[in-house]
């Protein structure tokens, strides 16, 4: 497919001698917000992890046509991959305003300054602690400068991993809202890994199932959702 | 008064040099968190190479100032340590896991006894006079209220000073310092914004071991030059760096400062402390105010593990 933005083929990941992936295929295209559902251990961080080259891995990733499965983690990143990882992952000794500007690294435009004051907007309780040690915050606000300072290197795909993880309902709206409208207005894709199915399911064009390391399943977001199977195990119903 | 006062610019004198080690040690602990045993030694061959450039080999005579001669050498010898630092970091330690902190210590540790042999075998261990960085004869001094306070101990203080506020300057206001201090912060994460960590890591001791050689080539006028001249002042330095905050480069200038003044004022007022009595119960009595220092670091580790000014650590559970 011309506008697939990221593909993985037949990708196994192991932690010395615990394999963890066994051949994940699974493809993002340009604009699209996928999801991978999962349970604790079915290998959905990893699966994000090997994207970034930050496991031992085997198989094929490819970014925008090219090759990325033996480059280095920050060649990844400067070649348009943004990772939010499980737990936040902010630098919590630099102050919320030096983690924003690190989150633009890669950058050499100007406009890094503007599109800093554009997230203080959009989340004024991070302008008013930008002096703040980002350690200080709290869940919610750390998770939303993570996200920030991710798509602070303006990203062409974002991988999320449990964003709402030990978040309060409404913060959760709040960020998957802001998932929607960065893909919309910026078209960045987005690869979403998550437990919380019904919200992500909501906000996606597309998911996987994983289950112990392996695809098991696929489709748009609305056949998963009526997928009596899927029901079952991650909606709830 | 007099006393007192002389006591005090004798020990910030000596806590400048403390100072210029610890806060090389806080610049590799920041970036790796590992404590660099062979910080002191490699400092030390830092100021031999200085002393190669300002009198054994007599480079740099066409530039007439005796004075020009030894900071043109210091410069040198700074490029050349953080060469030697960099090398050292990419072939020593950066095969080795991160994670996995007893390797890397252990190469530290062999790295001292190492680099001292080295420069054992290369110069001998002979006292060998280093010139001085600014003026130090008996003369060269300003009297206040009787005490003597030196061009030499004014010029320590002012150097390092100038080269904390440079040194402040690349940390907080450079692209290069903020990626070294997000490397500091969370390694993981510095990967992930971009940042590639062993150039940082590089960065980090070329700055240590160029920070490092200059306090060595300032203290060696007064101690002379020889292969172990470090291992003393390094001992302070650990405790500088401790009291301070093993991660605050700051905590590490004043940590140094203040075990330079708690050493000097304990040993002018406790030296001849013998408990009235004309023969002291122990011989070694007048050389334990020398353990102050070592007393504060133990008051501090207790009551403050982190330092006075280090990053305390929190955990989110």
């Amino acid at each position: 497919m011309s506008n697939q933005v990221l593909s993985c083929e037949n990708v196994t990941a192991s932690y010395g001698a615990i394999q963890a992936l066994h051949g994940v295929n699974l493809e993002v295209n340009q604009g699209e917000i996928v999801v991978v559902l999962g349970a604790n251990g079915a290998g959905k961080t990893t699966t994000l992890r090997a994207i970034c080259n930050m496991v031992a891995t085997e198989g094929t990733v490819m970014l925008n046509g090219s090759d990325i499965s033996k480059a280095d983690t920050a060649d990844i990143v400067n070649a348009g991959v943004a990772h939010v990882p499980q737990g936040r992952g902010t630098f919590a000794a630099l102050t919320v305003l030096e983690n924003l500007e690190v989150g633009a690294y890669t950058r050499t435009d100007d406009e890094v300054q503007s599109d800093i004051e554009m997230w203080f907007e959009k989340y004024p309780v991070l302008g008013e602690r930008r002096t703040q040690a980002a350690g200080s915050l709290s869940g919610g606000e750390q998770q939303m400068l993570a996200v920030a300072r991710a798509a602070m290197s303006r990203p062409t795909m974002m991988l999320l991993d449990e964003p709402s993880l030990g978040l309060a309902p409404l913060i959760i709206e709040d960020l998957f809202q802001t998932f929607a409208q960065l893909n919309k207005e910026q078209g960045t894709s987005m690869l979403l890994v998550e437990q919380n199915a019904n919200l992500a399911l909501e906000i996606a064009d597309r998911g996987y199932l994983l289950e112990t390391g392996e695809i098991t399943g696929s489709g748009s977001a609305e056949e998963l959702r009526n997928d009596p199977a899927v029901q079952a195990a991650y909606l709830g119903a | 008064m007099q006393l007192l006062l002389q006591r005090i610019f004798d020990g910030v004198s000596d806590g400048a040099v403390y100072a210029s080690i610890a806060v090389a040690l806080v610049l590799i602990f920041k970036a790796t968190t590992l404590i660099n045993f062979a910080q002191g030694e490699m400092a030390m061959f830092g100021a031999f190479f200085a002393y190669i450039f300002a009198v054994q080999s007599g480079i740099l005579d066409f530039l007439g100032n005796q004075y020009l001669i030894i900071w043109v050498a210091a410069i040198i010898a700074m490029v050349l340590s953080a060469g030697v630092g960099i090398t050292i970091e990419r072939t020593l330690t950066r095969p080795f896991d991160p994670e996995d902190h007893l390797p890397v210590v252990l190469i530290t540790l062999g790295l001292f006894l190492g680099i001292n042999a080295i420069a054992g075998i290369i110069w001998n261990y002979q006292a060998r006079v280093m010139p001085a960085m600014f003026p130090n004869g008996s003369d060269d001094k300003i009297v206040i209220f009787g005490a003597r306070l030196f061009y030499d101990t004014i010029g320590t203080i002012v150097t390092l000073g100038v080269v904390l506020y440079i040194l402040f300057i690349i940390l907080n206001k450079t692209k290069m310092g903020l990626a070294f201090r997000a490397v500091s912060a969370n390694v993981e994460s510095a990967r992930l914004v971009g940042v590639r960590t062993g150039r940082v890591l590089s960065f980090g001791w070329a700055l240590a071991s160029a920070f490092g050689a200059l306090g060595a080539v300032i203290v060696a006028p007064r101690i002379t030059l020889q292969p172990s001249m470090m291992a003393a002042i390094v001992i302070y330095a650990f405790a500088a760096a401790a009291v301070g905050g093993l991660d605050s480069v700051g905590g590490a200038a004043i940590g140094g400062m203040i075990v330079g003044l708690t050493k000097s004022l304990g040993n002018g007022y406790l030296g001849s402390w013998h408990f009235g009595l004309e023969h002291p119960p122990l011989e070694f009595l007048p050389a334990t105010p020398l353990l102050i220092p070592v007393l504060i670091l133990l008051a501090v580790l207790w009551f403050k593990p982190s330092g006075l000014f280090g990053t305390k650590r929190i955990e989110r559970v």
